[in-house]
């Protein structure tokens, strides 16, 4: 090699992966239902809890879980983040709030987008609604759901998060 | 009954952002050979290599233990690839303890690595998946809601993050080995760096790191072949759970606390923090060494900040209880050795041989590791004493 060639110590090479998904029983039934706008859980039979999106099992207890419940769009702030960079593949430009919600009537959280609010006033207990794509985008995916945005509901109690009825923290009051 | 085994040889290559000047194969045989010479041994010593790293994804090569055999001298030997995502370096030296533990091999050597510089770990980690948004901002966005919800439940101030973030740096310049060398690094500089994942700073963030870990394990017999002075294996313990489920403690998980109290136990353990000397635990994001301070036991729940706050983990301060005198993840973070670099750290102190972060008269330390959505726990507790 003469003097003036720069050694090569790095070259790009892409990686490229798709794959097919077999979602198994329960996440198909809820994909065939969210296509249709529609929030499917299931509960346990045995911890009564309610998993959504359902897994077919409870992982506290062991056991598969049959008897779906349809749940409300309405849910509640159980922690979040402002993320301040951006999401490799994604479009959304940040600062955006990241929260793990959990909706009526369930007991375990999901992440999802929050939006049409002030970053720095979402807090833990808030209470929130989905804005839904227009029907005709609607798919197999979760993100039929665009965003959760606040909604003028008093705040529930850090003990009363992922344990509200499906009729929601008004009904509990 | 396990064997007895003890760590006879270490070897680290330095952490940087970037090794250009070594591929992947160059950076495993480097630590190897570090560790080889540690242990005074040569190739021909070894029966068995154990190496780990993250998932495959970040440097976007698969199975690369397969290409690593020639690299790592073990054509003709067994080799195994561990994986248990960030918890990986800890699992994997505990599989390179077990086959020793179980009389099967007398001399193992285990490796561990990440090259960081040449993966997109943030892409790894944020791959959509099918029933949920594609939201998954990397390992700080995953985590940044269970700090915030540790801070809520213990009311502890704003600031024990920053002050962390500070200590571990500070003991990182203390190791020329370490990545990030800030020996000038002030509160008011963290708290002022960017905020990446509320309530995660820039600076309360562990860096991405190119860098590889090994350590020769041998049995008791061949012990006295090595010449300095061993780290004595006291109680090696994994537990692992489910992610998600209903009601799991996620800030401070069950399997944390039974993988501690099982290592405890056969370490003969009562009180971690008047027993141990010092510990090197796996803490990514600043908050996290209050939060395993009370899984760990050391503090009990929600005080684990008042531990961080009074100076007792810090080596600067004359603390009873040292955590992290390397440096920490905080310093150095190349992922599959992440783990790794904290039971071959916890050795070092207890072979008397850490150089500018040893803790002086080091009888007894923790290493500590944990992966996936604080999922997979990996201890162990090694000690300058033979049982
Ligand atoms: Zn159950």
């Amino acid at each position: 090699m003469s003097e003036d060639t720069e050694a090569v110590t790095r070259i790009e090479t892409p990686v490229y992966l798709q794959y097919n998904f077999t979602a198994g029983r329960a996440p198909a039934r809820f994909l065939e239902r969210i296509r249709q706008g529609v929030l499917t859980g299931q509960r346990c039979p045995r911890c009564a809890n309610v998993y959504i999106p359902p897994r077919g099992s409870c992982p506290a207890c062991g056991v598969p879980t049959e008897e779906e419940v349809v749940l409300p769009d309405k849910a509640t702030v159980q922690s979040f983040t402002v993320v301040a960079i951006p999401i490799p593949n994604n479009p959304i430009k940040p600062p955006f709030v990241i929260a793990n919600l959990v909706l009526d009537g369930a007991n375990i959280s999901f992440i999802h987008l929050m939006s049409e609010c002030e970053n720095s006033e979402v807090h833990i207990g808030q209470r929130v609604q989905a804005v839904w794509k227009p029907e005709a985008e609607w798919t197999y995916a979760m993100d039929n759901i665009r965003y959760f945005k606040p909604i003028d509901e008093p705040d529930v109690p850090v003990d009363r998060i992922g344990r509200l009825p499906i009729g929601g923290w008004e009904d509990e009051q | 009954m396990a064997k007895l085994a003890a760590v006879v040889g270490i070897g680290q290559t330095h952490y940087k952002t970037r090794r250009g000047d070594v591929s992947i194969a160059g950076l495993v045989r480097e630590a190897a050979v570090n560790a080889l010479e540690d242990a005074g041994l040569g190739w021909d010593d070894i029966e068995a290599v154990i190496i780990g790293k993250a998932p495959d994804m970040f440097e976007g090569v698969i199975m690369p233990e397969i290409y690593l055999t020639d690299a790592l001298g073990c054509n003709g030997k067994p080799m195994l690839r561990v994986h248990t995502a960030g918890s990986v370096g800890g699992s994997t030296a505990l599989v390179a303890a077990s086959h020793v533990q179980s009389g099967m091999f007398k001399r193992v050597l285990t490796v561990t690595f990440e090259k960081q510089s040449e993966s997109n770990a943030m892409w790894a980690l944020s791959t959509p998946q099918p029933f949920s948004v594609h939201l998954n901002a990397g390992a700080g966005g995953y985590f940044a809601p269970i700090i915030r919800e540790y801070m809520r439940r213990s009311g502890a101030p704003y600031d024990v993050g920053i002050k962390v973030a500070v200590k571990d740096r500070l003991h990182g310049a203390r190791n020329p080995l370490a990545h990030l060398q800030l020996p000038e690094i002030t509160m008011k500089e963290v708290e002022d760096s960017m905020m990446l994942w509320d309530p995660i700073r820039f600076l309360e963030a562990c860096p991405s790191s190119d860098g590889a870990c090994a350590m020769v394990i041998c049995s008791e017999d061949l012990v006295a072949e090595s010449p300095k002075p061993p780290a004595w294996i006291r109680g090696v313990a994994m537990r692992s759970e489910p992610t998600m489920y209903a009601g799991r403690e996620e800030v401070s998980p069950q399997a944390g606390r039974d993988c501690a109290a099982d290592v405890y136990r056969q370490a003969g353990i009562t009180d971690p923090r008047r027993d141990l000397d010092c510990a090197e635990v796996y803490v990514p994001f600043s908050w996290y060494e209050p939060m395993w301070l009370e899984n760990l036991g050391f503090a009990p729940e929600g005080e684990g900040w008042k531990l961080t706050m009074s100076g007792a983990t810090s080596l600067d301060e004359g603390g009873d209880i040292p955590w992290n005198c390397s440096g920490g993840v905080l310093s150095s973070n190349p992922i599959g050795a992440s783990g790794m670099i904290r039971f071959a750290e916890a050795a070092r102190q207890v072979r008397g041989d850490a150089g500018a972060h040893q803790v002086e008269g080091a009888r007894l330390a923790l290493g500590h590791a944990y992966g996936g959505g604080a999922q997979f726990f990996a201890m162990w507790v090694v000690g300058a004493d033979k049982p």
